[in-house]
């Protein structure tokens, strides 16, 4: 550990502890293959569901990380993408709607020797389970949260969920739907989510990319993946899985650098606004004025919600990457070191001597 | 105060008007007038510090000896407006020098700080009772505020009770005189002056409270020393005043020899958990969300991270009760702990944790309800939401605590059988015994049972294809109980969740006929969990008769209960009781008990729960006695109830009555066994 015990908030020293620092690694030398983390277990998804390719990624990856497998945990709620713990072999829960997140605090405070990985959807995450997920971001508590959004609700068969565009027609909205939707990275800064990323299903190297820095990363990470559901919003992405159309639309942003996109000899940039937000201009026309740099360490979320909002309902620009990385104490840290200097303040473990001493408290009397 | 008794027989002892005379002079040189008994309400507006006042007291009146009760009443609102009805803030404790089963029925001194307090509690009082009221807050703008058009204090109105007006806020004013501190602060140390002269009056060591309060204000050395200075002028006042005649004197109750202490439910409670969790060698995880009366365990917790214990203030009541399964499932002791709206949150967890056949302990401080219900008073009207508040075939362990120092042996009970038969258990208190508190003979945890979390470490079956396999609902034989496989155990990695489980493999099963052994196979478990037998208090007499009538209770209704039949059998009166700590599974042999009796009276502050349950499971004629005002029961109305019942039965030398049919329950459909009753 390289944070001091303490028995207040402890200030730490940011960015030092990595995501999985703390869990034990393989041995030298020993190494996993895709095929140590696929459990026996049928699939079970739709044929086309972009679930399918999240998993392989998953399952492709976990072994880059070195880790002992009994050492990493995955929780789900419920949703079609919360079968995800059935097809990893790994320890997994698959728990009930929306409560993956509380379900993965108590487990990560309660067990520094563990990656804990929480897999959800818009509706498990946005909807049902919104307060868990907020309030597990903004206590930074160590897990890697990979939000499934395919825009529908598929496990109940189709209807509109928090993040389908408004207008939705459905079995539950067959007038369209009203009610305006999450923007997922938006809603993660504004609850002070210190890493937040964005991806596509369909994009196995820029999924695999963001899954390492998430991991990377000690404190929750929210991944938003965008995923296609081919029975009930099939195409819903697809203007950005066209190999042109994505050339044309997708934002990929890169720390340190200007954030530039669009096709050979249409080149868009991203500048600053009068208002303080950002817009995408054609580089051409965008003349003196200031093309964001990106910057995922600015303590200050600010352009990095402007960038998450650059995005509209036409999808013409969607930024895509990791948003913000920062480095803030995690929760389960700090509750663990309390609880660690306590005990190290009296002298180790309590012993039975001492529970009864803490039952007797300071005012007893013998009866002879 | 319970433990020295049970078998509570012993008659009611001589109250303070029944006494000897005054007998010696004590300092002063007044008179010591020697009773067995008093039960004192202190009364005064909420932010008058009677909670504080009244907590003093009863630790004076502990290190004395006495055997004592409490019953701490306060309203829901922080700071109700000043001087009204709704903000009366009341402590009743009773102590004694014999046992003491409950706060006292009614008060012998009714310590009143302000009209409002007087108006609020001088029904309770009985006439010739004790009169103790500030006149300094009797104004003209104070009464009008409660009703009264002309004080009390002077229309002749309290001519049958003994009245003491005293101007205790301008004596404590005048007493603080030279501590440089404004009127208005000075008069905020009234509640230490009316300390002071009770703690004369009735004889008690104030050491401990002058060490309090000096530790309790020892940033603020003004405050301290002002409220040292009213509470050593209070004492001061008793002792020259003219006004007390006499000084009185309790004699310490026999106690079993051991060291003591004072303690409340809810702090009972959670040193019972922290035990237990040390017992089984697991980190205890609290996650919790801020409810009353259930707040103080979370309190109490929070304090105690030197003891591997970790507590979590969570994002609302679901989150709460899913941090502490999440922990478990990482081979903690998971514990929640909240009020009836909190259990209501959480039932979709709860049946998660039955599904998932993890320890998990949930804490429910009972209230009044149905929904906001009465925050600060007490229930028991949770019982059916703890038995059957999931969807489902959902059955899980219950049990119940039955007074303030019992919540740790309760406590101790649920984290055994939550961690042996991998289960949640839900733990019953209510906000009486939270809030009450009694002596209590302090236990060594080394005494306690052991627990054995007995994690898996190894494969326990074998594969499909015969090579060795971890089968994560591979029951234990007698126990029933799963494996419990932690996150980090190599070659145990297994998946589970709220979906139907296939026996032994724990994969996802749709099979009708799984499910239903599945079903039984949990019902089971929680069936077979080891409760011992029920203790029926019934003893013979001389003539070996027995009793016809049995008073069976559960919970914090032990103490009227114990008292009431204590009161009856001083009549004469022949009566058997039962208490239960066990709701589910029931203690074996409930049935036999019940069915030897001709009547079986069940008081419960709700409308007749256990009734319910009782009648379902053994087709006995439980005859209910439900009540649901806030408050325990009283000892006298419980007496009234047994007397009733036992009068009232028929002689067994008469013919019945009741057609044959509805005589006696057949025999058939009536079944003792777990493993009958499931079928």
């Amino acid at each position: 550990m390289t944070t001091t015990p303490t028995r207040t908030t402890s200030l730490g020293l940011p960015g030092v502890r990595t995501g999985t620092e703390g869990v034990p690694r393989l041995p030298e030398g020993t190494n996993l293959t895709k095929k140590d983390f696929t459990a026996a277990n049928e699939v079970r998804w739709c044929p086309g569901c972009g679930d399918y390719a999240v998993l392989a990624a998953v399952q492709g990856f976990m072994p880059e990380l070195g880790l002992r497998k009994e050492n990493i945990v995955c929780v789900s709620g419920i949703g079609c993408s919360s079968r995800f713990p059935y097809y990893l072999d790994t320890y997994g829960m698959h728990s009930i709607h929306g409560r993956a997140p509380a379900i993965a605090t108590g487990l990560a405070t309660s067990r520094a020797d563990l990656s804990v990985w929480v897999v959800t959807g818009d509706g498990d995450a946005l909807s049902i389970g919104g307060n868990h997920l907020i309030h597990a971001m903004r206590r930074n508590v160590n897990m890697t949260i990979l939000l499934f959004n395919n825009r529908i609700y598929g496990l109940t068969k189709g209807q509109y969920s928090p993040t389908s565009e408004v207008g939705k027609v459905t079995k539950s909205t067959p007038a369209g739907s009203v009610d305006a939707p999450f923007n997922p990275v938006s809603l993660a800064l504004g609850a002070e989510a210190t890493f937040v990323a964005r991806t596509l299903d369909s994009d196995r190297k820029h999924l695999t990319s963001v899954l390492r820095a998430a991991a990377e990363h000690r404190g929750t990470s929210l991944v938003e993946i965008y995923q296609n559901c081919p029975i009930f919003n099939d195409g819903a992405f697809d203007v950005l899985k066209d190999r042109d159309e994505a050339q044309a639309r997708l934002v990929r942003l890169t720390d340190g650098e200007q954030v530039r996109f669009g096709r050979e000899g249409e080149e868009k940039v991203v500048v600053r606004t009068a208002g303080g937000g950002v817009e995408a201009v054609p580089a051409a026309e965008a003349g003196g004025r200031e093309v964001v740099v990106h910057d995922t360490g600015a303590l200050d979320p600010s352009q990095a919600f402007s960038l998450s909002r650059l995005d509209g309902p036409s999808m013409a620009h969607v930024p895509v990457g990791v948003f913000r990385s920062v480095s803030r104490p995690t929760y389960d840290d700090l509750v663990r070191d309390q609880v660690d200097s306590a005990r190290e303040e009296s002298g180790g473990p309590a012993s039975d001597a001492d529970l009864d001493a803490l039952i007797a408290g300071g005012d007893t009397w013998v009866v002879r | 105060m319970r433990l020295e008794s049970p078998t509570p027989d012993a008659p009611t002892a001589p109250r303070a008007d029944e006494s000897e005379a005054p007998h010696a002079t004590g300092s002063g040189g007044k008179p010591v007038q020697r009773v067995s008994g008093v039960v004192i309400r202190f009364a005064g507006d909420s932010g008058d510090g009677m909670q504080l006042t009244g907590d003093r007291f009863t630790a004076e009146t502990a290190t004395m000896g006495n055997a004592l009760a409490t019953l701490p009443s306060f309203p829901a609102e922080i700071r109700a407006p000043q001087g009204t009805l709704l903000g009366v803030s009341s402590f009743q404790l009773q102590f004694a020098d014999h046992v003491v089963l409950t706060p006292g029925d009614s008060p012998d001194v009714l310590v009143a700080m302000n009209p409002a307090a007087l108006r609020a509690n001088i029904a309770d009082l009985p006439r010739g009772g004790v009169i103790i009221a500030d006149s300094d807050e009797f104004t003209k703008r104070s009464l009008q505020k409660v009703g009264y058009t002309v004080s009390p204090l002077e229309d002749g109105s309290l001519e049958s009770f003994q009245v003491h007006a005293l101007p205790l806020t301008s004596m404590t004013v005048e007493a603080l005189k030279d501590s440089g501190l404004s009127r208005k602060d000075s008069e905020r140390a009234k509640n230490m002056f009316a300390l002071g002269m009770l703690s004369w009056l009735y004889d008690r060591p104030t050491q401990a409270t002058e060490k309090f309060i000096a530790t309790k204000f020892a940033k603020k050395p003004a405050v301290r020393d002002a409220n040292l200075t009213a509470f050593r002028a209070g004492w001061a006042f008793g002792e020259t005043t003219e006004g007390f005649a006499v000084r009185y004197e309790v004699a310490p109750a026999e106690h079993p020899a051991g060291t003591y202490r004072n303690i409340t439910g809810s702090t009972a409670l959670a040193y019972g958990l922290a035990s237990a969790a040390h017992k089984a060698g697991l980190p205890l995880v609290l996650g919790s969300y801020p409810i009353t009366p259930a707040s103080d365990i979370l309190h109490a917790l929070s304090g105690m991270k030197r003891f591997g214990v970790t507590t979590l203030q969570a994002e609302d009541e679901i989150a709460g009760v899913g941090i502490a399964l999440g922990a478990s499932f990482g081979g903690s002791l998971g514990v929640t702990t909240t009020s009836g709206p909190g259990l209501a949150l959480k039932a979709e967890t709860i049946g998660l944790a039955v599904m998932l056949e993890l320890p998990l302990v949930v804490v429910d401080v009972q209230r009044g309800g149905p929904s906001t219900g009465l925050p600060t008073k007490t229930e028991q009207a949770d019982l059916l939401q703890a038995m059957y508040g999931r969807n489902g075939e959902s059955p899980l362990p219950v049990v119940a605590a039955s007074s303030p120092t019992d919540c740790f042996t309760a406590a101790v009970e649920a984290v055994r059988i939550a961690v042996t038969y991998r289960t949640p258990v839900i733990l019953l208190s209510d906000g009486y015994l939270a809030n009450g508190s009694e002596p209590w003979a302090l236990p060594k945890v080394a005494d306690l049972p052991a627990i054995d979390p007995a994690f898996a470490t190894a494969h326990n079956g074998a594969g499909d294809d015969g090579t060795p396999a971890f089968r994560p609902y591979l029951r234990d034989p007698e126990t029933l109980a799963r494996p419990w496989a932690v996150p980090g155990t190599p070659g145990l990695a297994h998946r589970i969740g709220g979906l139907e489980k296939a026996d032994i493999t724990g994969e996802i099963s749709y099979e009708p006929e799984n499910h239903e052994r599945m079903t039984g196979l949990r019902q089971a478990k929680v069936d077979g969990v080891s409760v011992p037998p029920l203790e029926v208090d019934d003893p013979v007499a001389p003539d070996g008769s027995r009793a016809r009538v049995l008073v069976l209770g559960w919970g914090s209704t032990y103490g009227p209960i114990a008292a009431a039949v204590r009161d009856a059998r001083a009549e004469g009166l022949q009566v058997a009781r039962a208490h239960l700590r066990h709701l589910n599974p029931f203690p074996p042999g409930l049935g036999d008990v019940l069915r030897s009796y001709d009547r079986v009276v069940l008081p419960e502050m709700n409308g007749g729960q256990l009734a319910l349950l009782l009648r379902a499971r053994y087709l006995v004629d439980v005859q209910s006695h439900g009540r649901v005002r806030g408050r325990p029961f009283t000892a006298g109305e419980l007496t009234d109830v047994v007397r009733d019942a036992v009068t009232q039965l028929p002689d067994p030398q008469l013919p019945d009555p009741r057609p044959a049919s509805a005589a006696a329950p057949s025999a058939g459909g009536v079944t003792e066994s777990p493993q009958e009753a499931r079928r």
